[in-house]
């Protein structure tokens, strides 16, 4: 898709805003509707169509396959700890009033960890699915459309 | 609701499975608006952002592996017509005992539900009682869920990334060699 360059224009111009507004979902979860689901499949859409336009290859450069198996154990990782954190803490597992001085404080730290684990597990769930598919996919020009 | 019903038949009847992709990411968004519409943003949310975006990019991705129109079935299908019938009827029965929608006395908000919000209200201080519940109250489900997107995402690539990755490089000799890519490859064989 090289030749199309309104559309690689207007991607250069809607990546960042997607990103951005994935990290809004990710974060702001608490307040508005959204969490770690919705904002790692924004996340990740923002990377699929950054591959769609400028190439699987210039993709697979940007975030290598390694990279994306790391992030996936590492969401998980980061969700089970933070039971085990609070396991290790007095408290029982996954139970978040015991990881700050007070249960509320605990309680807004452990939601926001765990749908940060939640976020990059699913955003690089995501993308490696989406590049395992699109590897295996033939050449195909816009006339077979 | 029409919308709904309109998109699901031409879904069944259209061949060109392009358009037919197409048409199941539109009920996806209709779908979604229907949940807006019912106060269920969260949900909504979930579902134009799966349903109509990766879902339908998927299907067009395993489309280009495959052919771009549906075989023309031979002989009617009366016995899955009669056996879908039958269950919807059945769901249709069923849903003229629930309770009126919105309705404060049903069941399903009088067990723990007031628990929930007053909890979410005095000890998590935050409005959005979904969250509260889906990341505190059922933490252990959410953990299983992230444990069942790993499990996915590990299959995938088990499954498709090994052969992709043999493609790859004979591809990569084929045309031009790039090193950071063959490193990665050696390390991933």
């Amino acid at each position: 898709m090289r030749h199309h360059l309104v559309l690689r224009v207007v991607t250069k111009m809607l990546i960042p805003p997607i990103l951005l507004f994935a990290l809004y979902v990710q974060f702001h979860g608490d307040f508005g509707p959204g969490g770690g689901f919705q904002a790692g499949v924004i996340f990740a859409a923002g990377f699929i169509l950054y591959s769609l336009v400028f190439g699987l290859e210039t993709a697979r450069r940007t975030v290598p396959i390694g990279v994306l198996r790391f992030l996936i154990a590492f969401g998980f990782l980061l969700y089970a700890l933070v039971g085990v954190a609070g396991l290790i803490l007095g408290g029982n597992y996954l139970d978040y009033s015991v990881l700050a001085s007070t249960p509320t404080a605990g309680q807004h730290l452990g939601v926001l960890v765990i749908e940060l684990g939640v976020g990059i597990t699913v955003a690089a769930v995501m993308v490696a699915i989406f590049f395992s598919f699109a590897g295996r996919s033939p050449k195909i020009r816009d006339e077979d459309w | 609701m029409t919308f709904l019903a309109l998109t699901a038949f031409y879904v069944i009847k259209l061949r060109h499975l392009f358009a037919v992709v197409m048409l199941s990411g539109v009920f996806s968004l209709l779908s979604a608006a229907l949940l807006v519409q019912l106060d269920a943003v969260d949900v909504a949310f979930t579902e134009a952002a799966v349903g109509a975006g990766i879902s339908t990019v998927l299907m067009l991705g395993t489309m280009t592996l495959t052919a771009r129109r549906e075989k023309i079935p031979n002989g009617t299908a009366i016995l899955p017509l009669l056996v879908v019938i039958i269950t919807g009827a059945a769901l249709v029965y069923g849903t003229l005992d629930m309770p009126d929608f919105g309705d404060a006395s049903a069941p399903s908000h009088g067990h723990v539900v007031p628990e929930y919000i007053e909890g979410t209200r005095d000890i998590f201080k935050i409005p959005n009682v979904v969250t509260a519940i889906l990341a505190s109250y059922r933490g252990f489900d959410t953990l299983g869920e992230v444990g069942v997107v790993f499990t996915a995402g590990i299959g995938v690539l088990v499954l498709l990334t090994s052969g992709s990755t043999s493609r790859g490089r004979r591809k990569g000799k084929g045309t031009k060699p790039q090193s950071d890519e063959k490193g990665g490859e050696g390390e991933g064989a």
